[in-house]
């Protein structure tokens, strides 16, 4: 591997302090290592099996079978209504680009700033960014009328000169939507490589053949690892304003219309935070799952990473029950009389009850456990709050979406909206996107074994007289 | 001559006086009538989605027992000078026509984002839920001049462009400019009390115009800034 350490970063062991609890100061040996993540690809209990049939089923009926019937019929089967023209279809796809935002999150930005918690996790997460859009996707296109028009969205030659209207915040949406998916599968497959490599070389028959096509011919040379650090170097920077663009665009479609509750200044970095609070509350609750579930893991996946994610939860809530505050000031400060409304109708309508759940579930619960370093070490527990957050930023964006969409300036068309079959799309959505998951985690390696390995190669325990001094290289 | 009428730009608009409405809801039945509106049913209008493209909307004052009916208010679409359906359409479905001065809805190159709808603020654009049925002998009452729209489609008020454009025409092949009160949309024609005017705001001479710098005239909304053409002579 193409690495110069740099400088030597010293400090000594604490008395109490055991440091091999610590995976960068637990190294195994190469080959043991590489053949246990072999090894966890390989193993499928009968559990494994029941689950994934069970999705498969709900996917095919709940996501596949319902979608065509609702194109065959039109959306009258769904819930949506004057006022309420966008319902949970569009709950669905913020919610989803929300997840799939904190995947490059916690991977691009701890990469750039090298934070060492990173390196087991950044898979988990990356796919995530990846399984989030597609299902974000589907929900945008679940929800148009004619959807097999949507072609026209995207600026093709033709010759009626028709383009797509680049004014409306929709159009600005598909153009981010899709920067995004294809500029983090290009991020999520860099890193891969070295380690569909080292499983092309550790496998046989059909696997051999799949992994031979997707490593691109990977040997490790060091021209090789040198392209390949300079080209994730690129993407790790280069994603994250893309990331910060995507939701801010989507906070658009609804900060540029003009409606009472939505037309609000703050919502570009609200949404960003928001989709920060979900996204790594659902990084946790996939970390821990494979952790518990899949062989081996317990020996890369520890609690430090989930102590270190737990923190992250909690600064991002704090961020997000400021934004939240900000939003509901300015928009109070701005003194139209249907905001005015419509914020008493958020808190006191006959939705209220969301609206103190989702402080509840987004400020209440995750302040009061998450200090606490004992819970966020605790996989149940951290699994808990990160579903309990995930509930509540649910919420956030349905009070965001159909309450606020009930509330306009014409009060003759107030009314209330009732789910119809988006409930069955949205169940299917999460269906497909945990069967996603299953595949990928029989598929490919599920941790990055090379930067593990990499970051136990820079980290070292030294005598020096009677003391352990960790020492850290700085890797480049 | 030719030339110039082929060219021809008028402002097109409406002025509707409350203390005159009756509330009686023949303009509701003549615009369905005259633009192909389908009937969604009792359940589906019961739940917010009656494609009327026009509305009379009634309020109350006060709370039972002291509860004032105020004056009847019939809604349509406000054919906005400075429509926010226009941008926000990602396909170029709602679009500002230069020769009318009005919205339009190209039903053939509607996709169906409903953004357009969720944009207005005065709730007036219906969508197509379903494909309604249409019965036999309904069919035979269709208008030939406008199109039957099919599921997933927005549509509002067009203000009876068909009927605008047909004006235009005659006026054209007998080589004269159109008269005032040449063109009425369906639901003035009907007005039994004479409360919705139609004509050109760009001639001054015009009833609606007249009408419009009533001191009575007031617009919906109208602090948004979005220039609507329909004027309200206000009741009470």
């Amino acid at each position: 591997m193409a690495v110069t350490a740099e400088s030597l970063q010293h400090t000594l062991v604490e008395e109490h302090e055991d440091p091999r609890e610590h995976l960068m100061f637990d190294p195994k040996p190469r080959g043991e290592m590489n053949g246990m993540v072999m090894d966890s690809m390989l193993t499928t209990s009968w559990k494994f099996w029941v689950v994934f049939i069970a999705l498969s089923i709900l996917v095919a009926v709940f996501l596949f079978g319902a979608w065509g019937y609702l194109i065959a019929n039109g959306l009258g089967v769904a819930g949506v209504n004057r006022p309420s023209y966008w319902g949970i279809f569009l709950v669905n796809t913020v919610f989803w680009v929300g997840i799939s935002h904190a995947g490059t999150f916690v991977s691009a930005l701890l990469r750039v700033f090298k934070a060492e918690f990173r390196r087991p996790i950044t898979r988990a997460a990356e796919l995530m960014t990846a399984f989030g859009l597609i299902q974000a996707g589907m929900c945008i296109f679940m929800h148009m009328g004619r959807v097999w028009l949507s072609y026209w969205l995207i600026p093709y030659p033709n010759g009626r000169g028709l383009w797509p209207n680049f004014h409306s915040p929709l159009a600005w949406d598909f153009l981010a939507i899709t920067t995004y998916i294809l500029a983090s599968t290009m991020y999520l497959f860099l890193p891969l490589i070295p380690d569909l490599a080292m499983a092309r070389d550790r496998s046989t028959g059909w696997r051999k053949v799949f992994f031979r096509i997707l490593a691109l011919g990977f040997r490790g040379t060091e021209g090789e690892w040198t392209h390949l650090r300079i080209a994730m170097g690129i993407f790790a920077f280069a994603i994250l304003p893309v990331m910060f663009s995507v939701h801010t665009i989507v906070s658009w479609d609804f900060a540029a219309a003009m409606r009472p509750g939505w037309s609000s200044t703050i919502f570009g970095p609200y949404f960003v935070v928001g989709a920060l609070q979900s996204g790594v509350a659902a990084v946790a609750m996939v970390v821990i799952f494979i952790r518990s579930s899949m062989k081996h893991m317990k020996y890369f996946i520890r609690p430090e990473h989930l102590d270190a994610l737990g923190k992250l939860m909690l600064v991002i809530s704090m961020a997000w029950a400021y934004f939240f505050f900000n939003d509901y000031m300015v928009q109070w400060y701005g003194g139209d009389k249907f905001t005015h409304y419509l914020m008493h109708f958020q808190e006191s309508g006959p939705l209220g009850w969301m609206w103190f759940a989702l402080l509840l579930c987004n400020v209440v619960i995750p302040w009061l456990l998450l200090w606490n370093r004992k819970v966020r070490r605790n996989p149940g527990l951290l699994f808990t709050i990160g579903l309990i957050i995930n509930i509540g930023m649910w919420f956030e964006r349905y009070i965001i979406i159909p309450v606020s969409l009930t509330i306009n300036r014409m009060p003759f068309s107030w009314r209330m909206y009732r789910p119809g079959i988006e409930v069955a799309l949205g169940i299917g959505t999460l269906a497909f996107f945990i069967l996603l998951y299953m595949i990928a985690t029989r598929l490919i390696p599920i941790v990055p074994v090379w930067e593990i390995q990499e970051g136990q190669m820079a980290h070292s325990l030294r005598k020096v007289g009677k003391a352990t001094v960790k020492s850290v290289s700085e890797l480049d | 001559m030719q030339n110039q009428l082929e060219e021809s730009h008028h402002k097109w608009g409406m002025v509707v006086d409350q203390d005159l409405c009756t509330g009686c809801q023949a303009c509701v039945t003549a615009c369905a009538m005259e633009n192909n509106i389908p009937f969604v049913g009792e359940i589906d209008s019961g739940y917010g989605r009656s494609m009327q493209w026009i509305q009379i909307q009634r309020f109350w004052e006060e709370s039972y027992p002291d509860v004032r009916m105020t004056p009847f208010q019939p809604v349509m679409c406000q054919q906005c000078g400075h429509a926010p359906c226009e941008p926000v359409c990602p396909v170029f479905a709602s679009v500002h026509s230069s020769t009318e001065e009005i919205n339009v809805q190209v039903y053939n190159r509607c996709v169906g984002t409903r953004y357009c709808a969720n944009n207005c603020p005065y709730q007036m654009r219906t969508f197509n839920w379903r494909d309604y049925q249409r019965p036999d002998p309904l069919p035979n009452q269709l208008n030939p001049s406008v199109t039957v729209r099919r599921r997933g489609i927005m549509e509002k008020c067009t203000f009876c462009v068909q009927r605008i454009k047909r004006a235009e025409d005659v006026a054209k092949s007998e080589n004269r400019q159109l008269a005032d009160g040449e063109v009425q949309t369906a639901c003035s024609q009907v007005c039994p009390s004479g409360a919705i005017v139609f004509g050109r705001l760009d001639d001054p001479e015009s009833q609606v115009s007249t009408l419009a710098h009533n001191g009575r005239a007031v617009q919906m909304l109208d602090y948004l800034g979005t220039l609507p053409s329909v004027t309200y002579l206000k009741g009470g």
